[in-house]
């Protein structure tokens, strides 16, 4: 066998963004005799990544944050040579790709506004440590910002948000993926009409779900404003949300106004229930955390899941009535399909195992299912037999020095492989979010790691259920029905949201006791 | 007042000044120099650091004032600091590549009309054997005495009488015909020459006096750049003590040191050893037989000339990259990134008569690490060889980030700074 | 509040900061987008960077 050789380049002052270092990663694993490729910035926490792989060699523990560090760890020194000198024509031909279309390439923010000097918005995507510094001068401006980036200190929040609101511009996030304004989709959103609900949302999958169940109802968006995931903390005193919702209640398009996020500080909630009031349109607020119940106060009504934040607001405007459903499909399908499912399991599977690229379809899967079946670990080491858990793989833990599970299949698709081994595993419960900026196939590049899971634990005598929801629309790139076929030709039951989807899971798992709790007590 | 303010008009001060070539004098009575002095390019130097070159320059502008009769006798005057040693830049003037100034030579003004101050520099001496790339032999002070004793009288009379060459509008005017005001002169020198003419013919001078002083003028392409160097000189003077500007006022080399002067932090030199220069070299040089970077020209880059009119000048472009009309225009808007506005006088036809790129924000360097762009000769390191090839330099980071410490060090003396 | 309501009348003209990805979609829709080729300021240097923040050009009004 031939020894593995190591080889890593540094290159200095040489920034590429994540999802370019993941294209370039994914063409030189492709190599023949490459075993293993890192295309990362230099920065501390990509060097530990480094070492913990075996590849820091003593160039690439030189580099710093503006260095880009590319190390390939390969059968030979050939292979690695060759897939160094591959690197080389693929950034150079991508520099001459950014020159040869003529379009000028600003590296200031200054500069960048001199080429457009009627921009309006600053969309900032830059790594945490400096993005606060970015928005400062974005919002000094005069210039709206919508801050993609994590990892942006809760101080600096604050004083960027008071910065704002005194100028009276928008600052969405940090932390915020999704927006729509003026029928623009920004970051990860998806294609939906116009329309006459508005948004503020601290939480982009989250209004990426609700707008699109909305669309499929014929509805659409006015405006989508996304606040960040702190915004209706203590801290933040819902500095965002409030200027959000002043502006959604000035504008004449919005007819009904949706909110979604976490419970909210207890003195938060009471400004933003009181402005709502004030506002005098009518408001659906979907606020999920532990123990909200739906309620209702004339025009502001409170619901526990996203879809029926959608289904609510519909209602709403519509003037019909409306109640909560466990599941859109008649109940006597439901059931056969569950009991087909628990027929193909081995006695000893009871858990359920959820793997989310959307952390708020995450946590709403978790809060469908603690009521029904107990604790949910959200870690992704597995626990005692029989655990159920829902991980969130687009936390902080586990995108430092990655791209987001949205971007790129590959942690999802070896975590959801490592699931056919769990002889525990009854059923494994995915979100697919497609859209403006999510991957141009992500059932594709997630469906043969589900046909091999299957199949390993087929090969070991045990069955394993794959339950899903899609988000998105017809009109998504993606295309929601080819995404939803590609699911299904992998054996995956496909529900028409989150809540149903984890519900679905439920079932599987506890049989006839929680579909005896499902479907009659909500059943209508 | 705030950073914006300061550099604003700071900005408007430089863009607007107004250099005018009024007169040629000798450096004792136009610049006060008395003294035994001798002036050179760049920042402050140490004798014992100056490479080879300027020290041959020193030498010989030492025996040239008759206060030494050979270069061990001139060292020991250094040495003992009967003779001192300091930068043009102290004394209002300029010089290029090794910059000597000494009393008895003559020097161009150049007076700033829109604010009544004046900057000085030599006349070029020509190619080849010269003081500028440290030549020293009998040659060089031959001319010298040449310079002192006919040119520089009859081109101060004929200046004195033509009531001044409005740079500005020249330079505008050259910028226009594809020269850039540091590597490339030839159209504003032909300029010049075509003002100079009637005002020369009519300056008295013997037929043979003339005859040489027309011919010294027009066998030097590059006469114009000392000239463009003291306007620059004029330009950027009144811009220090502007307090709280990032405007970067001057960068300027001895052959060792690099150095630049800040606005905002007055007559406080940052340095760091200079970089070699790349280029194109002429025929029979190479790469191994370059001087260090040197000289004040680059005040020429700190008013929005030279490396960062490239795109005015696409023929200089080959020194630069792979040569062409994109690259030339890649450049020009690589310096606009690190510069606080467009030139409202200096316009590339290329460009859409754009202004080129000016005033250099010392923060923005720092914030891109792009640092400024100079076009420049290349000098022999072997004193007297003169010039060799022609390419590019860049000021070294090093300057810029110890200015920016000493610019925050003074904006918040006492307070930690809060992390961003 | 009124500069979000005049941005919901007027058309939506994006600067890019970061992934290239969000500038490629936006062209896509011909949206008006500028990418910028962001590099992290003062070559990543933290010290450095925290005084440039401090450093940088105040509002206009404060002018």
């Amino acid at each position: 066998m031939n020894p593995q050789t190591v080889r890593a380049v540094v290159k200095r002052s040489t920034y590429q963004d994540s999802v370019v270092l993941l294209a370039l990663a994914r063409q030189l694993r492709a190599g023949t005799g490459v075993l293993e490729v890192a295309a990362l910035m230099g920065t501390p926490s990509n060097r530990d990544l480094l070492a913990q792989s075996g590849l820091l060699t003593p160039e690439a523990a030189a580099a710093g944050a503006n260095d880009l560090v590319l190390a390939i760890r390969a059968n030979s020194a050939v292979a690695a040579e060759g897939a160094l000198s591959q690197a080389e024509t693929f950034l150079m031909a991508k520099q001459r790709r950014l020159e040869g279309t003529g379009r000028p390439l600003p590296r200031t923010l200054e500069r960048a506004r001199r080429h457009l000097p009627d921009a309006n918005l600053v969309l900032i995507s830059v790594p945490g440590a400096f993005a606060a510094m970015e928005t400062r001068k974005a919002l000094r401006m005069g210039l709206h910002v919508m801050l993609f980036s994590d990892n942006v200190p809760l101080e600096e929040e604050v004083a960027l948000k008071q910065l704002a609101a005194n100028k009276g511009l928008l600052l969405m996030g940090p932390d915020c993926g999704t927006a729509i304004l003026n029928g623009v989709p920004l970051g990860f959103a998806n294609a939906v009409p116009r329309g006459r609900i508005g948004f503020v949302a601290a939480s982009g999958t989250g209004l990426q779900h609700v707008a699109s169940l909305l669309a499929a109802q014929g509805e659409g968006v006015s405006q989508a404003i996304g606040v960040g995931g702190r915004d209706m903390t203590e801290r933040v005193e819902g500095l965002m949300t409030l200027q959000a919702l002043d502006a959604l209640g000035a504008d004449p398009s919005t007819e009904l106004l949706v909110v979604i996020g976490k419970p909210p500080a207890p003195a938060v909630r009471e400004h933003v229930e009181a402005r709502l009031h004030a506002l005098g349109k009518p408001c659906v607020a979907v606020l999920l955390g532990k123990g909200v119940d739906a309620r209702s106060d004339g025009t502001f009504l409170t619901v526990a899941t996203l879809e029926d934040a959608a289904a609510a607001a519909v209602a709403l405007l519509r003037r019909e009535a409306w109640r909560p459903r466990a599941f859109r499909a008649p109940q006597a399908e439901i059931r056969r399909r569950v009991q087909e499912v628990r027929q193909t399991l081995a006695s000893g599977q009871r858990a359920i195992r959820g793997l989310f690229a959307g952390g708020t379809l995450a946590h709403e899967a978790a809060l469908v299912l603690e009521p029904l079946l107990g604790p949910v670990a959200t870690h992704l080491a597995p626990g005692s037999v029989g655990t159920h858990s829902v991980v969130d793989l687009g936390a902080d833990e586990f995108t430092v020095g990655r791209p987001h599970p949205m971007l790129d299949a590959t942690v999802r698709a070896e975590e959801i492989r490592k699931a056919g081994q769990m002889p525990d595993l009854a059923v494994l419960l995915l979100d697919v979010v497609l859209g403006y900026g999510a991957a141009p196939d992500p059932a594709g590049d997630i469906a043969p790691a589900i046909e091999s899971a299957r199949a390993e634990a087929m090969a070991c005598g045990r069955g394993l259920s794959v339950v899903a929801s899609v988000i998105g629309t017809a009109e998504d790139p993606q295309g929601l029905a080819r995404q939803i076929a590609r699911l299904e030709a992998a054996g995956v039951w496909v529900l028409p949201s989150n809540a149903q989807a984890a519900r679905a899971a439920a079932c599987i798992a506890g049989g006839e006791p929680i579909l005896r709790l499902l479907l009659d007590a909500r059943e209508g | 007042m705030s950073i914006k303010t300061a550099n604003r008009m700071a900005l408007e001060r430089l863009v607007q000044a107004e250099p005018v070539l009024v007169d040629c004098r000798p450096a004792a009575q136009a610049m006060g120099l008395t003294d035994r002095t001798v002036l050179h390019a760049g920042p402050p130097l140490v004798w014992g650091q100056a490479c080879a070159t300027m020290q041959a320059a020193i030498l010989c502008a030492i025996r040239y004032e008759g206060w030494a009769s050979d270069d061990a006798q001139a060292a020991e005057l250094v040495h003992r600091g009967e003779v001192k040693i300091g930068p043009c830049h102290h004394r209002g003037a300029v010089g290029p590549m090794t910059g000597i100034i000494t009393p008895s030579m003559p020097v161009f003004l150049v007076a700033n009309r829109s604010l009544g101050n004046q900057a000085f520099v030599t006349i070029n001496e020509g190619l080849g054997k010269v003081l500028r790339f440290g030549a020293n032999d009998e040659s060089v002070l031959a001319r010298l005495r040449w310079l002192r004793d006919e040119a520089g009288p009859l081109l101060g009379k004929t200046l004195r009488a033509s009531g001044g060459i409005d740079l500005r509008a020249l330079m505008a005017q050259a910028l226009r015909m594809g020269d850039e005001m540091h590597q490339r002169n030839v159209a504003a020198s032909c300029l010049l020459a075509r003002a100079l003419m009637g005002p020369l013919a009519r300056a008295g001078a013997d037929a043979a006096g003339l005859a040489r002083v027309a011919d010294f003028i027009g066998s030097n392409d590059q006469f114009f750049l000392n000239i463009a160097m003291a306007a620059g000189k004029a330009s950027t003077d009144p811009c220090l003590d502007i307090p709280d500007s990032t405007l970067v006022v001057t960068m300027a080399r001895n052959g060792t040191d690099f150095g630049i002067r800040v606005a905002g932090l007055g007559d406080r030199w940052f340095t760091a050893p200079v970089e070699m220069p790349t280029g194109l070299y002429f025929p029979g040089f190479g790469p191994e037989d370059a001087n260090p970077d040197m000289g004040d020209s680059a005040i020429v880059e700190t008013i929005g000339l030279g490396g960062f009119a490239m795109a005015a000048s696409p023929s200089v472009v080959r020194f630069v990259g792979a040569g062409g009309l994109q690259d030339a225009i890649r450049a020009t808007e690589e310096m606009g990134e690190i510069c606080l506005g467009e030139h409202p006088h200096f316009r590339i036809p290329t460009l859409d008569e754009r202004g080129t790129p000016v005033g250099i924000d010392l923060r923005k360097v720092v914030e891109t690490g792009i640092t400024p762009l100079i076009n420049t000769g290349i000098a022999g390191k072997k004193p007297g060889t003169g010039q060799i090839g022609a390419g590019v330099a860049r000021a070294p980071l090093a300057c810029f980030e110890q200015a920016l410490e000493a610019f925050s060090a003074q904006r918040q003396p006492a307070r930690t700074l809060a992390g961003c | 509040m009124s500069a979000i309501t005049d941005l919901f009348s007027q058309e939506i003209r994006v600067i890019n900061l970061g992934l290239e990805v969000f500038a490629q979609n936006l062209e896509r829709l011909c949206v008006p987008v500028i990418h910028m080729q962001w590099s992290p300021p003062a070559g990543g240097d933290p010290h450095r960077a925290a005084l440039l923040a401090a450093l940088a050009d105040e509002d206009e009004e404060e002018a």
